[in-house]
């Protein structure tokens, strides 16, 4: 690994970890949308703080950039509150405005400096090694990484202090107010952390791609645990995954590192979202046949039951398979019965066995059906 | 300026890019109206981010010059992302917001990579690609058109078909079920009038800020009326106007991409809308301080009447003191007295005293029965 491509992977796992903490507050309030909103709304601020300062590596350019994207959320919920607008159509009526009003003054006005309207979408992240902190004569590395390491330190350090009051509000906000946590605050004050970390994700990822570090590490850390700092850990966890694979696939064929970030993430989701061991898909989808299983099977012990108390079984009772969608189904259902022994046939018709009866009897008194596992 | 906006309207490839934007405006309000009555406003703004990587693949299959495989391929990504949120929204616990944003950042992401994979291709002329992103107008050609203004009859006609249907949609979709209007099957009408109305504005608008053009002038026509048909026209009237405003402001002014022209017109007149319109932000605000300063104003003058009756003298004065302590919510006595002063309706009666004028007895005695009749 040479220094350079260890700088690009030090900046991007650092950008990943920082989006990972705060996006999975924003998975579990339902919020991720506003992330759009606010990457892209911070354009506009960093514009606006630069030609005031006139210096791109300002501070101010952050501090501007991070009240931007706070000042788009708080305009989002002022037009949804005056009840004019719905929640959906405000987002997305004021960030494209903002964003619009950034390219228009950036192709306008600032054409010769380099922030242009191609690496806002894609992020410079690949030029991360080449602008480095410089104190005297020392070399102190990366200047992305000194931007992205003190962001991390300081999501971390909020998460950690304010955790009860944020898993509170997060879960029971009702709750959180009437317990003196005062929701709005704390609102705010993860909007304001999303913010911050949009600001210094910017530069690498760009606006969009920053919505992929944000929301899908958590999403896949959702779908495998029910604890909250656990899902937070596994979202770093997973952030970092996609940070280093998506680098690697990106310098192996020679495309977008952002991009490819991004998209390992999406990978990342796939696997979970399809082989998860209690939500996945495959998971799901047989339980889902196991239950419909159970239930035909029960179905049609529970008909015969029924008939053998009315009358007594000479020569067994039909299967009752007109209830099935197909005679083919019915058939299966009817074979994983026989395997089973709860029923035996005679000729065109079943009887049950004492097994089959039991499971009949358990079935119509609800009790847990233990036979059919 | 004045020069170019004449040479815009005689000129024929003018007139050409300026029809293509207006058409384009007119297929992109009706749609949009959908969205943003069914909430789905952020659906136009994750389909037509995850159209990229169809548009690049589409690309490199079928070369620069070829328009309808490029329509195409957007087409198939856009319907791609949509159907992914609705397989992962209903398979998990995903909530429809991680979804939207999973499949938004992920598509463009692969557009991405598939874009700097295309730059490096041997042959590729990719610069009609990097157009996508913000859009140009410019580059529209009679044949765009025809396709812009073919698509968009499509949609048109699927929405004047499906008038009540998708109406019942929008405001009872439990409703329209009972009455055997699959929500699932109409559902799936209004995505795929959508990906045409986002495929056809990705050339000119771009990839990055086309949702704004669907929902937009739709929240801008809401704001003035709460007919269905009335909207979707009104809409469709401010998409076209915006659309053809923001081409023109981006050819005439240099270095001003099409996209943001047209997106910041059409945002302008969404918040003149919200703010203004009869039941805007402002208008509201303005039409309750003027009824509570009505309200305040009869208090006053009835308060002083019925005082003044218990004197048996209707012209009896009273001081400021008294009017104020019986105003329960405490507001300023002194500013409602002198506005009926202005009026003519009451008078001072030495330092801090006022009396009914004969006009003010008047105007009280007419409105005394009725309050009396209430109390």
């Amino acid at each position: 690994m040479s220094p350079h491509q260890f700088d690009i992977q030090l900046v991007a796992v650092l950008v990943a970890a920082s989006c990972a903490v705060p996006g999975t507050f924003l998975v579990l309030r339902r919020m991720s949308m506003m992330t759009d909103a606010v990457s892209h709304s911070i354009l506009l601020g960093i514009i606006l703080a630069f030609f005031l300062v006139g210096d791109l590596s300002s501070p101010f350019l952050i501090i501007g950039a991070a009240a931007s994207g706070v000042l788009a959320i708080s305009l989002i919920e002022t037009v949804n509150r005056s009840r004019l607008v719905g929640k959906d159509a405000a987002i997305g009526l004021v960030f494209p405005f903002l964003f619009s009003v950034a390219v228009i003054l950036l192709s306008r006005y600032a054409r010769d400096v380099h922030i242009d309207a191609h690496s806002v979408l894609l992020g410079e992240i690949a030029f991360a090694p080449f602008d480095r902190l410089v104190l005297g004569e020392t070399d102190l590395g990366p200047r992305s990484a000194w931007v992205m390491g003190p962001v991390l330190a300081a999501n971390l350090l909020f998460v950690s202090l304010f955790y009860k009051e944020l898993k509170v509000s997060t879960f029971d906000r009702g709750f959180a107010s009437s317990m003196g946590f005062r929701p709005a605050l704390v609102h705010y004050a993860l909007m304001s952390v999303v913010s911050v970390t949009c600001v210094g994700a910017f530069d690498a990822v760009g606006s969009v791609l920053v919505i992929a570090l944000i929301v899908i590490p958590p999403c896949c850390a959702y779908l495998l645990t029910d604890r909250l700092s656990a899902m937070i850990a596994l979202s770093v966890f997973f952030g970092l995954l996609a940070a280093v694979s998506g680098f690697w696939a990106a310098s192996f064929l020679d495309v977008n590192i952002a991009g490819s970030m991004a998209f390992a993430c999406g990978a990342l989701f796939c696997l979970v979202f399809l082989f998860s061991p209690d939500r996945g898909l495959f998971v799901m989808l047989a339980g889902r046949r196991r239950q419909k299983m159970n239930f035909s099977e029960a179905s049609i012990l529970v008909s015969l039951y029924n008939l053998e108390r009315r009358e007594p079984p000479a020569g067994g009772h039909p299967d009752s398979r007109t209830m099935f969608r197909s005679e083919d189904f019915a058939s299966r259902v009817v074979g994983f019965l026989r395997e089973k022994e709860e029923v035996r046939v005679l000729g065109e018709n079943l009887v049950l066995t004492e097994k089959g009866r039991n499971r009949a009897r358990a079935t119509v008194a609800g009790e847990p059906d233990s036979a059919g596992r | 300026m004045l020069e170019f906006a004449a040479a815009l309207f005689s000129d024929y490839t003018a007139r050409t890019i300026l029809l293509g934007a207006a058409s384009l405006g007119v297929v992109s309000g009706v749609v949009g109206s959908y969205a943003v009555l069914r909430r789905q406003s952020l659906m136009g703004d994750v389909m037509s981010h995850a159209a990229l990587p169809g548009i690049v693949v589409a690309f490199l299959v079928a070369g620069a010059k070829e328009r309808l495989p490029i329509f195409l391929g957007a087409a198939v990504s856009a319907a791609l992302a949509a159907a992914a949120i609705g397989l992962v929204t209903s398979n998990s616990r995903i909530k429809t917001d991680s979804a939207m944003g999973i499949a938004l950042s992920v598509f463009f992401g692969l557009g991405l990579v598939l874009l700097t994979y295309a730059q490096h291709a041997p042959d590729a002329n990719q610069a009609g690609l990097d157009k996508f992103l913000f859009g140009q107008a410019e580059a529209l050609v009679e044949r765009d058109v025809a396709v812009i203004a073919l698509t968009g009859l499509f949609a048109l006609a699927v929405v004047l078909a499906f008038w009540k249907e998708l109406k019942l949609l929008c405001f009872d979709p439990d409703f329209g079920g009972t009455m055997g209007f699959s929500p699932k099957l109409l559902d799936a009408l209004v995505t795929a009038v959508m990906v045409s109305a986002i495929v056809i504005g990705l050339q000119t608008v771009g990839v990055v800020l086309m949702s704004s053009m669907l929902i937009a002038p739709a929240v801008a026509a809401r704001q003035w009326t709460s007919g269905m048909g009335r909207m979707v026209a009104a809409s469709a009237l401010v998409a076209a106007v915006s659309g053809v405003a923001g081409v023109a402001a981006s050819a005439g002014l240099e270095n001003v991409p099409t996209g943001p022209a047209v997106v910041v017109c059409a945002s302008a007149v969404a918040l003149f809308s919200v703010l203004f319109s009869p039941e805007g932000f402002f208008t509201r605000r303005l039409r309750d301080s003027r009824s509570r300063r009505e309200i305040r104003k009869d208090y006053v003058l009835g308060a002083l009447h019925r005082l003044a009756l218990e004197h048996g003298d209707p012209r009896y004065a009273h001081s400021e003191k008294l009017l104020s302590l019986g105003s329960d919510e405490g507001f300023d006595v002194r500013k409602s007295l002198s506005r009926l002063e202005d009026s003519g309706q009451v008078e001072r009666a030495g330092e801090g005293d006022w009396r009914l004028t004969p006009a003010g007895v008047r105007a009280a005695a007419r409105r005394a029965p009725s309050r009396g009749a209430g109390e």
